[in-house]
């Protein structure tokens, strides 16, 4: 039972990632239908940034929760400046280009950020310092859970809290729901659809960059290509809720973990990731829409 | 001019900032050090300033030819001197003898490290006109293409190594095989859009890689498949210098081989379905094309290629390991495609002798190249989606009506 409980635990802590992640390809895929493939290399900077900056704090002697605020703080900042200049430069000009154009931009630049910070900084993996301390009252659980996992619950699931709310009830976010239902006309009611199309990068890149501190001090180690797999099976668990469907991004994230977890630790781990592709075809295949996907008539 | 500047100075600050932590801070947390690189701030600032510049001269001409191009849309083409090689006789006759006979002589004038090379870059000539196919002319964005290159290299390591199937045997099963893979894959990814195929595909390049790594029985894991025989030539025997030349020439007429082929498929009854599908998929539908044969058509015949070529790779190199067929490779051959053209033959050719020939002789660019390749296919997107070469559809002219027209 125990075991069970730990996998199923460590399978949260995954799908937690996961979701975050997929939340900033759906609310893009939800307005202009790209799959921004350098999603995973934003993630992947976020999590660099904040290695670099906890680095040179611990050596000017900051100590213990500074370090982790200041860290998250300023990868946030990076992720969100990276996303913003990424839609400027490769994708808003290709707004009205066929839609190979923008994917093959899309590749192109997620090709470009992984050799960026592969010849800025190292090849090799990094060891990431363990930002998040270990609680004291976590002690008797603490053969299941550790104080990273519940750390990283609560971080993600308020965070998703926060997006919903941001986009229920404030001003840019019924500007975000109004551009995905209609551009055209979203923008004849007076909504500047750039800028909100701007604003959804920076969001989707501030959730990734929280995944990638999260999953730095998590797994304890990070290099520049840990972008790709991250952002394949977060794609995959945003295809998994319905691609453009906010909520479907959460639950397809938490049951792509879940089920990630189970399979390494009752079948094998080395096929882990084939199981991870194996789902998105599955899924792909029977029921393309998603688990809380509408399927949508394409209009000629 | 001053608003240049101004946009630039905005840009260098805006470079210099986003770049800040990772070109200029690296830290060793092992050894408790920071190196402070601010040198490498001085170039990001000097470079985002000329690159500013650049890119807004480039956008604002960009702007300007879509406007231009809409006024005189209905006005005849001009041919390009580029194109005019291509299509007439007069010129292109003595380009191509010059060429032949230059890779013919090749082999005899150089050493064996360049014929070398040379090898490779054929194969990646193939790698790139066979996923032209899938990518170019059906326009079916394939990101897994590496791996059915992958089928085709270890069908041959394996029937080689453990059944003693000859090279000339194994050349066709390879790439049936790979085919035959190729439409398996498709089979059930058909109906999805563009876009999902891409991310589908690369996870099957992923899966298959992964399957060669952990599969110890049949694949042999990370150790690899060696000691696999190099074509062979009516039991002649060669020396390691002479094979290599013969499979020079063997590259040349699978290249020759695979130029006709695609050029035939262009214009036949399935090339024009596909450029059709390329276009608009309801379209072609609602006009009576059948769907899934022609993308699994297309998938089965790219996928042939890339298998083809594999078995060549193999016997090369007489050594292939899971790591030779990562996504990497795959994201070149696709840059090769889009550098060149998507659907030009000559585009493509000229795009992937460049791209490898390159990186091999200026050494330095080397480390950068995966950078380049990034940067190129964002740029190509941009400011040139039809590529260096682009492809120039078939039109079919009545003399008689146009010369009425100039008369008139």
């Amino acid at each position: 039972m125990d075991y069970f409980l730990e996998l199923f635990l460590s399978g949260l802590t995954r799908g937690s990632i996961y979701a975050l992640i997929a939340l900033g390809y759906t609310m893009v895929y939800g307005i202009i239908q790209l799959i921004n493939f350098a999603h995973g290399e934003i993630y992947m900077i976020g999590a660099f940034v904040a290695l670099v900056v906890s680095g040179v704090l611990t050596i000017y002697g900051f100590s213990g929760v500074s370090i982790l605020i200041l860290a998250a703080l300023i990868a946030v900042i990076y992720s969100a400046a990276y996303g913003y200049t990424l839609e400027k430069i490769a994708y808003r000009p290709l707004r009205n280009a066929p839609r190979l154009s923008p994917l093959i931009s899309a590749i192109g630049m997620s090709l470009f950020l992984q050799n960026y910070v592969l010849l800025a900084q190292t090849a090799d993996y990094l060891p990431f310092p363990e930002l998040i301390p270990d609680f004291a009252f976590m002690e008797p659980v603490a053969h299941i859970m550790g104080s990273a996992e519940l750390v990283i619950l609560i971080t993600s699931a308020t965070t998703m809290i926060c997006l919903t709310l941001l986009i229920k009830f404030t001003r840019i976010g019924k500007a975000m729901r109004a551009t995905q239902q209609d551009m055209v006309m979203a923008r004849l009611t007076g909504i500047n659809v750039d800028r909100v199309i701007s604003v959804t990068f920076v969001i989707g890149s501030v959730l990734a960059a929280i995944a990638g501190v999260l999953v730095g001090s998590y797994i304890g180690q990070i290099n520049y290509f840990i972008g790709f797999m991250a952002g394949v099976k977060a794609f995959t668990a945003a295809v998994l809720g319905g691609i453009g469907n906010i909520p479907g991004a959460a639950l397809g994230g938490l049951v792509l973990g879940l089920a990630e977890a189970m399979a390494a630790g009752y079948i094998s781990s080395a096929y882990e990731d084939v199981f991870a592709f194996g789902v998105l075809v599955l899924i792909l295949i029977l029921r393309p829409s998603g688990l809380l996907g509408r399927a949508v008539k394409q209009k000629v | 001019m001053i608003s240049y500047l101004k946009s630039s100075l905005i840009a260098a600050v805006w470079f210099v900032f986003l770049t800040f932590p990772l070109m200029v801070v690296k830290v060793n947390t092992l050894k408790s050090t920071v190196e402070w690189r601010w040198m490498n701030m001085l170039w990001v600032a000097i470079g985002a300033f000329i690159l500013s510049a650049v890119w807004r001269w480039a956008m604002e001409k960009r702007v300007r030819g879509a406007s231009q191009n809409e006024q005189d849309a209905a006005s005849e083409e001009k041919m390009g001197i580029g194109q005019r090689l291509l299509e007439d006789p007069k010129l292109n006759r003595p380009v191509i003898g010059v060429v032949v006979a230059l890779a013919l002589l090749m082999p005899w004038v150089s050493e064996m490290y360049q014929v070398t090379i040379w090898v490779f870059a054929l194969i990646y000539v193939v790698l790139g006109l066979g996923l032209n196919i899938t990518v170019g002319l059906a326009g079916l964005l394939d990101l897994g293409y590496v791996a059915f290159f992958g089928v085709g290299a270890y069908t041959y390591a394996i029937l080689n190594t453990r059944f003693g199937l000859d090279f000339w045997v194994c050349l066709p099963i390879g790439g049936l095989t790979g085919a035959l893979v190729g439409v398996l894959l498709g089979f059930p990814i058909l109906r999805l859009r563009g876009d999902y195929l891409a991310i589908v595909t690369l996870g099957f390049g992923s899966i298959a890689k992964i399957v060669y790594e952990n599969w110890e029985g049949v694949f042999n894991g990370a150790k690899g498949i060696e000691k696999i025989a190099r074509p062979g030539f009516f039991g002649v025997q060669m020396d390691i210098s002479a094979a290599t030349t013969f499979t020079y020439y063997l590259m040349l007429v699978m290249v020759v081989f695979t130029i006709f082929v695609t050029n035939r498929l262009k214009d036949s009854r399935i090339g024009r379905a596909w450029m059709a599908l390329r276009e608009d998929e309801i379209a072609c539908v609602a006009m009576g094309v059948d769907m899934a044969r022609t993308k699994l058509g297309a998938y089965a015949l790219g996928a042939f290629w890339a298998g083809l070529v594999g078995v060549i790779f193999a016997s090369q190199t007489t050594y292939i390991n899971p790591a030779s067929f990562d996504f990497m490779l795959s994201a070149i051959v696709l840059s090769m495609v889009v550098l060149g053209g998507m659907g030009s033959i000559v585009g493509v050719v000229i795009a992937a002798l460049v791209l490898n020939l390159l990186p091999e002789y200026l050494r330095a660019f080397e480390d950068y190249r995966m950078l380049v390749f990034g940067a190129v296919m964002v740029m190509m997107m941009l400011f040139r989606p039809q590529g260096l070469v682009a492809n120039v559809r078939k039109t079919y002219t009545h003399g008689k009506v146009r010369a009425e027209e100039t008369n008139g």
